[in-house]
């Protein structure tokens, strides 16, 4: 996967600025994207391209157990969260509903990339790379079921 | 093992299982309501187009449904939603559907234990976060996503990671003053918004035995708040009395052996205990309520499934009886059999001599839906249980939360007050 980065330097963005409580009526997932991020970034939607990867610092998505959180940051093109440490609902969601990949990094990763910069994320080697930047970093491997739902596409098609 | 430990073993059919491990558990309760439900809809849709055939669901008798968040229908789609939800249940043969305005109805959480929705030992799982508020039955409660939900109605059972436990001890009884929700935030203030993360918190000791099963459930209801996976206490004589009021006799308790092992034990004593605000825009960002005696306020918000038990509500009628409100201010109780309770005991007449507007049971303004949102600039002080931003209205609106004793108080005074200091 390559994609450039959208950073927020910030912990514990929760799911009420990832997705504000007014629209959890709402199930249509492209309409949805259009109010992704929109209680922290109201530019997020005009920014976002597909193939993107949201930065951010620990416990992302805590909060609420929406799954309209990793549905509307899926369809708004992101393939993959880098944060310091996820909330476990939002970590839940993202992997067995197949909407994206909840990837951690470490402090030294997580300072060292920069908003803009163009990333490859490898999970079969638990790489990524930074292309802006030259440089690799480590990411935390899956643990071993997260890593087999994962490669079975979400938990509808993973067999105990 | 511990209680959690022990829950998590039978439900996956083992001997023994320690934290780390992952196991498919059998679920013996499952809850969805009128945003998750349709979210579950949405995945069926999903998997129905990918060639799943989808005409029943593993035991409908396990499944029960509640509409919280978006009644009062409040517009053309919540109402839509609701329609579906009532069209999901019919189609699956569920028969325990609360539904707004034909009886008993409420907020999820509060019914699953003043309807005994969910007993001693069992695993319960449900689309909200606050799920976890059903542990203080001493259950293994969690919540889930859609996708999760929607496997378990289609499979019966799902994975979790045994947690960890973290044991909060609390020593002798609260002060009259100090509520359940006071101990939480400190907690929460104490450990941080991740400091539970993924793992349990157990409550015990002394001041937990003392404590009524309702201010359990405010406890554990608010472990969400420290990314905890579940929240419990261990049953004794006060769940069993709480239970049987409710019709339920019949069940398995579970209970911690002695030789249990918890990650990590904080102890808390209750004589020590102050009333504890959490400040915008975090539950951890606690100081005492004294400290903010100087902060003016818009609203005083008594509601949710946090805030709005019955003894939430005898708490803020004791503050606000012969006294008048000073800002706007508003009592939902979280269930219709709540609301009537309060009727009968005359709360509700305590809290329209005051001047306080006293609504239908409802999520409604907890989560900045509708029903009384905040505008731009407009400072709350609620019983609710997050104040992230726009949480409750305007994305530059404020919330602090607060117990209800300190919530009715201020709301006389205008200012966030410590009960202590009212008249």
């Amino acid at each position: 996967m390559k994609g450039s980065v959208i950073k927020y330097e910030r912990d514990n963005i929760d799911t009420d600025v990832i997705l504000p409580g007014p629209y959890l009526k709402i199930h249509d997932y492209a309409e949805l994207a259009t109010h992704a991020m929109e209680g922290l970034d109201k530019d997020f939607h005009k920014r976002v391209k597909p193939g993107d990867f949201i930065v951010a610092g620990k416990n992302f998505g805590c909060g609420s157990s929406r799954e309209h959180a990793p549905i509307a940051l899926s369809y708004s093109g992101i393939k993959a969260v880098l944060a310091l440490s996820f909330a476990r609902i939002f970590y839940r969601n993202a992997v067995d509903g197949a909407f994206l990949l909840p990837i951690e990094i470490d402090e030294s990763a997580y300072r060292d990339i920069s908003d803009s910069d163009s990333l490859e994320v490898d999970i079969s080697k638990n790489e990524i790379t930074n292309l802006t930047k030259n440089k690799v970093y480590k990411m935390k491997p899956f643990p071993d079921i997260i890593g087999k739902i994962v490669e079975a596409g979400g938990l509808f098609n993973y067999k105990p | 093992m511990n209680i959690t430990e022990k829950i998590l073993a039978r439900a996956s059919g083992k001997t023994s299982v320690a934290p780390g491990d992952v196991v498919f558990v059998n679920v013996d309760k499952v809850m969805v309501h009128d945003v998750s439900g349709p979210g579950v809809l949405a995945v069926f849709e999903k998997l129905r187009k990918k060639g799943m055939i989808i005409d029943k669901i593993w035991d409908p008798e396990r499944v029960w449904v509640a509409e919280d968040h978006f009644v009062p229908a409040a517009d053309k789609i919540s109402a839509q939603n609701v329609v579906m939800l009532t069209n999901f249940t019919k189609q699956f043969g569920i028969k325990k559907h609360f539904k707004y305005g034909m009886g008993q109805y409420g907020i999820c959480h509060t019914l699953s234990h003043e309807e005994a929705m969910v007993l001693p030992g069992e695993v319960y799982v449900g689309g909200d976060s606050h799920t976890n508020t059903t542990g203080a039955l001493g259950a293994f409660a969690a919540g889930l996503g859609h996708t999760d939900v929607a496997y378990v109605l289609l499979n019966g059972k799902i994975w979790f990671k045994v947690p960890e436990t973290l044991f909060f001890k609390l020593n002798g009884k609260l002060p009259d003053h100090v509520m359940a929700k006071d101990l939480i935030l400190k907690i929460i203030g104490d450990i941080g918004t991740d400091g539970a993360a993924y793992k349990t918190m157990q409550f015990g000791g002394t001041g937990i035995s003392e404590m009524s099963v309702e201010s359990r459930l405010t406890l554990t209801n608010m472990t969400t708040e420290a990314g905890a996976k579940s929240g419990i206490v261990e049953p004794d004589q006060k769940t069993r009395d709480y239970l049987a009021a409710r019709g339920a006799t019949k069940y398995n308790e579970v209970h911690s052996d002695p030789d249990a092992q918890y990650e990590k034990i904080y102890e808390y004593e209750a004589s020590e205990m102050e009333p504890i605000v959490a400040k915008p825009f975090s539950p951890e960002n606690t100081v005492v309520a004294r400290d903010l005696s100087s902060v003016e306020i818009d609203k005083a918000y008594i509601g949710s499934c946090t805030g709005a038990k019955l003894e939430d509500l005898e708490a803020a009628a004791r503050i606000l009886k012969g006294k008048t409100v000073k800002i706007r201010t508003e009592v939902l109780p979280a269930a219709m059999s709540i609301f009537r309770k309060a009727m009968d005991q005359g709360l509700l007449k305590i809290f329209m001599d005051a001047g306080v507007v006293v609504g239908p049971p409802t999520c409604g303004a907890c989560c900045g839906a509708h029903m009384g949102v905040l505008a731009k600039d407009e400072i709350c002080v609620s019983t609710t249980n997050r104040n992230f931003p726009g949480r409750m209205g305007h994305v530059e609106s404020q919330t602090y939360l607060a117990s209800p004793l300190v919530a009715a108080a201020s709301a006389i005074t205008g200012k966030i007050t410590d009960p202590r200091d009212i008249r």
